[in-house]
């Protein structure tokens, strides 16, 4: 030892924390977004409950009108950048590739530099809390209020560089993932027998592949009139400020569906396995899937109906956007259907599940009566808003995230999720959802703009906004419940097997947790819900499509996280304005790519006799039990 | 069980509330309108959630149904039918919806067209709306005043807003008269609204704005043509100068202090401020700041610490005026006609 060597990881190579850091295991890193999802969920909560304290009373001084800007600016930002996506990209790394029979994903350094991108761009955003104020000017930041000269500070710069960040992780991980389906499907996995999940997942990186970058142009453009004085949204300056909003949307309405469309695969797949039952209107569920996808970026001017656009162009859009409630009704009845005639069995994943069909519909039916235009003009930016994509986003996505996590935990960890806790999580947090969200429709009836740290006392008003906090903190009870539900859990959880819910697909023929190289032998896939079929009319054993063999594995890699350390460095020095350091921070990027190009290291392969517990022995099954 | 009654329970508060909504803080429900405009949006908005109540109700049924129906019975262990999906079915499921918005589509779409149609020169009032951290202005050209944070229009007529923002975007919103409208820098946006009723409308500012966005309130005073016409001619030759001792501190105060951010016509000023609120008949404004009742308390109260009633807004504080200094300010302020 001693000295100088070439191996400067040697010291640490091999304890638990360096291989986190380094790991490009598509299942560890997806279980590191979880983490940091679950983190930030926390954070954002905490901010939500905040909000609602604040409005418990009207002329409440809990916090300040600028502190409360900040929380409602965070708490948006947090909950769609910093939780949804990297839940549902989480869940996706863990449980596609599983679904497809694929050892990896396409690109695993790739993945790797996703998450850390990712996370420094969302650690980035919340040391704002810290250094210099947060963000205050909504999670849509429209300029001119987003400028230099109303929001003076360095809280939109954080919001700016922090979002830019974590959108090039995101933009990695969904091309990554369409290079994984369209290359990496087990012998006979044809696109019409994929999960629905996969197809979600599938349909919403190609969303991610087309919303991310105006997003990346908007916040560009925002840094380069925030930092070196460019006129691009500046009225003064000849610039336009209603190109933000339409920059802004064209990301924004697609991301919508990209934190809803990964659900709706959760929901697919958790309804037909606790119903016993295949998929009712597969073929249709998938059309239904694209073209969501696909009118997704048709209606982005729905949230610009009271910007005077003229009434041509909101009547295009009021129709689009109506349009999306045909696609999502028969996804909403295909569901139902599935249930019909099944063996219902109710377990905590699947609760979540059944209570998202008519949460949804209530989110769904408010929304195209957001489409109407005339009544959008009074809608708009009212409470009804605030009430409506709170059912969407909690009601569809949030619901579909527990939904999924009770369903993968046992293969993700081992363990099962205690069921009591499980049920007391779920109603806790279902009743308090509604009793927050649902009398939120009458406060915008009644004239309560959104965004309001105060509003103008009236018996009803006051007594609504009171029983919408306690509504919040039945949802702050039972995300409690879920945290405590965890750490039992890890603690003394029942073991899972591979199979623990009487599973159709590909990922309940593994061990739990999945062994690393998540097949010993790849599935030869005949037909859609292959595990099923399997123990329908085998043995329940998928049929291998290999004999077992030496498995390539990539090598661990610690450039994604110096890369990623570097995009932390220049952009917190450009949020300080030390543009020498900033431009330190891009040559340590540069540098590591550049190692990175010339780096040989083909990675290792693992020796058959190394591999335990043969991978497709283990449908044992269970059907009927 | 617990979960259809948990829904019947959801829903019967969904309808019962909005039935009985009428009733309650009718100055600033979007339920309570007092002109066309308003009007023919609620229509809208019922015949919406009318159709909406129908898709919602069939969904439950089905919903309850399944749930209880088919729930997994102890001991029974049988495989149920694995069913692949239904084309009659599946079409039925599209063709509805599908009907069903183009009902409710069609009626919209030709309100979208109507209402924003700018109304006719003889039929209707122009005034320009302009928006400011945190407070309005208004401008009438053809009457050629100007006046802010109340809106004076005469009834039965309709008034045609040009709205433009100073600074941020901003959105005018008097829920019983009519929808929002973006009020945005650089650009001209038209809002078409309409008062039957006179009295007085509460409005608000619906757009975050910075700090003081939730107190960017104003109101809209809809008086008949005739009352309108004498507020008009009552802007044209304002009572502004000093009638008593008192008074006249107050004037050499303002013109001291004031005049530089604050226009008062009639008055002689040198200056006409565009930086704050025109003061021009201050005694008829029903609000200070927008915010809280227009008297001689309140006034002490905002000279004194603009910030404890409106946070964010850019008044400075004039602790430093003695009680006789700000008795005389508050006295020629509110003699202002």
């Amino acid at each position: 030892m001693g000295g100088y060597n070439f191996r400067p990881t040697e010291r640490f190579d091999g304890s638990t924390i360096w291989d986190w850091l380094t790991t490009v295991d598509h299942k560890k890193i997806g279980i590191l977004y979880v983490g940091s999802g679950l983190i930030f969920f926390l954070i954002g909560g905490v901010e939500a409950l905040l909000i609602r304290l604040q409005l418990i009373v009207p002329d409440s001084g809990f916090v300040t009108p600028e502190t409360y800007n900040q929380l409602m600016t965070m708490h948006g930002t947090t909950m769609i950048f910093l939780v949804a996506m990297p839940l549902l990209i989480g869940i996706m790394n863990y449980a596609m590739p599983l679904q497809i029979g694929a050892r990896d994903v396409a690109f695993p350094f790739l993945n790797s530099l996703g998450f850390w991108l990712f996370f420094v761009g969302g650690l980035l955003l919340n040391l704002s809390w810290f250094f210099g104020g947060a963000p205050d000017a909504g999670w849509s930041s429209y300029t001119s209020l987003a400028l230099n000269d109303y929001s003076p500070g360095p809280g939109v710069d954080y919001y700016v560089l922090g979002l830019q960040i974590s959108g090039i992780g995101s933009l990695i991980g969904g091309i990554n993932f369409i290079v994984t389906i369209v290359n990496m499907r087990a012998p006979g996995m044809t696109y019409l027998r994929m999960p629905l999940f996969t197809w979600t997942t599938f349909v919403t990186s190609a969303l991610l592949l087309f919303a991310i970058p105006p997003l990346t142009v908007a916040l560009l453009l925002l840094m380069l009139d925030r930092l070196f004085g460019t006129g691009f949204f500046s009225v003064a300056l000849g610039g336009e400020v209603v190109i933000w909003e339409h920059l802004f949307w064209i990301f924004g309405h697609p991301e919508v569906y990209l934190v809803v469309l990964p659900v709706f695969g959760v929901f697919s797949d958790v309804i037909s396995a606790f119903s016993k039952k295949t998929l009712f209107g597969y073929l249709s569920m998938v059309f239904a899937t694209v073209l969501i996808g696909f009118i997704a970026f048709m209606v982005w001017v729905h949230h610009m109906f009271t910007d005077g656009l003229g009434a041509m162009a909101n009547t295009i859009f009021g129709i689009a956007t109506m349009a999306i409630a045909v696609p999502t009704g028969i996804k909403i009845f295909n569901w139902l259907f599935t249930m019909w005639g099944g063996k219902i069995r109710f377990t905590t994943a699947m609760l979540f599940s059944v209570a998202f069909i008519p949460t949804f519909v209530m989110g769904g039916v408010t929304g195209v009566m957001l489409a109407v235009v005339p009544a959008d003009w009074q809608f708009h930016d009212s409470y009804f808003v605030v009430a409506h994509f709170h059912y969407v986003l909690l009601g569809a996505t949030v619901l579909g995230l527990f939904s999924a996590l009770y369903y993968w935990w046992p293969k993700m960890t081992g363990k099962l999720l205690n069921e009591t806790w499980g049920k007391w999580h779920f109603w806790l947090f279902l009743f308090g959802f509604h009793l927050t969200f649902l009398p939120q429709h009458f406060l915008g009836l009644y004239g309560m703009p959104r965004r309001v740290y105060t509003y103008e006392s009236s018996p009803m008003v006051d007594n609504i906004n009171m029983i919408s906090t306690i509504g919040s903190l039945g949802m702050t009870l039972g995300t409690i419940f879920f945290l405590y539900n965890i750490v039992v859990t890890q603690k003394r959880g029942q073991r899972a097997g591979a199979d623990p819910w009487d599973g159709r697909t590909l990922e309940w023929t593994i061990p739990s947790p999945t062994p690393e190289y998540n097949f010993a032998q790849l599935p030869l896939v005949e037909s859609y819900d292959p595990l099923w079929e399997a123990k329908m009319n085998g043995d329940g054993k998928v049929p291998a499509a290999e004999p077992l063999g030496s498995i390539h594995m990539p090598s661990s890699s610690y450039l994604p996280l110096f890369i990623s350390i570097g995009m932390f460095v220049a952009g917190y020095a450009l949020i300080l304005h030390s543009y020498f350091v900033a431009v330190i921070g891009m040559i340590v990027v540069f540098a590591v790519m550049g190692v990175r190009s010339f780096e040989v290291d083909h990675g290792y392969h693992l020796e058959a006799e190394e591999l335990t517990g043969s991978s497709n022995l283990s449908g044992k099954g269970v059907h009927g039990r | 069980m617990r979960q259809m009654k948990k829904w019947l329970v959801l829903l019967c508060s969904f309808l019962g509330i909005s039935v009985s909504a009428g009733c309650t803080d009718a100055n600033l429900s979007v339920l309570d309108p007092a002109g066309p405009v308003a009007e023919e949006q609620l229509w809208l908005m019922k015949l919406s959630i009318a159709i909406m109540v129908v898709v919602f109700l069939v969904v439950s049924v089905v919903f309850v149904y399944v749930v209880i129906r088919y729930r997994e019975k102890p001991g029974d262990t049988s495989i149920p039918k694995q069913v692949e999906g239904s084309t009659i079915l599946e079409l039925t499921w599209t063709i509805i919806p599908i009907i069903l918005l183009v009902i409710l589509s069609i009626p919209a779409f030709r309100i979208t067209f109507s209402q924003t149609e700018i109304p006719p020169k003889e039929e209707s009032i122009t005034i320009n709306v302009i928006g400011h951290q945190y407070w309005w202005e208004y401008i009438y050209p053809d009457q050629d005043i100007r006046s802010s944070q109340d809106l004076h229009i005469p009834t039965g007529k309709k008034v045609n807003l040009v709205l433009r923002s100073d600074d941020v975007i901003h959105s005018y919103w008097a829920p019983n008269l009519g929808g929002k409208q973006n009020v945005i820098p650089g650009k001209d946006v038209p809002l078409v609204l309409q008062a039957d009723k006179p009295g007085i409308y509460k409005g608000k500012c619906g757009k975050i704005c910075g700090s003081g966005h939730a107190l960017m309130n104003f109101r809209v005073v809809a008086q008949t043509p005739a009352e309108f016409d004498s507020w008009v001619q009552g802007m044209k030759n304002p009572k502004s100068k000093a009638t008593s001792e008192k008074a006249a501190l107050g004037e050499t105060l303002f013109s001291q202090n004031c005049m530089g951010c604050h226009a008062v016509s009639g008055g002689g000023f040198k200056s006409q401020g565009v930086v704050g609120p025109d003061l021009t008949g201050f005694s008829q404004r029903l609000l200070v700041a927008g915010v809280v009742e227009n008297n001689r308390e309140n006034l002490g109260l905002w000279l004194e610490n603009p910030q404890s009633i409106k946070p964010g807004n850019r008044m400075p504080a004039f602790e430093f005026l003695t009680d006789e200094q700000r008795d005389g300010l508050i006295e020629y302020l509110m003699n202002l006609k």
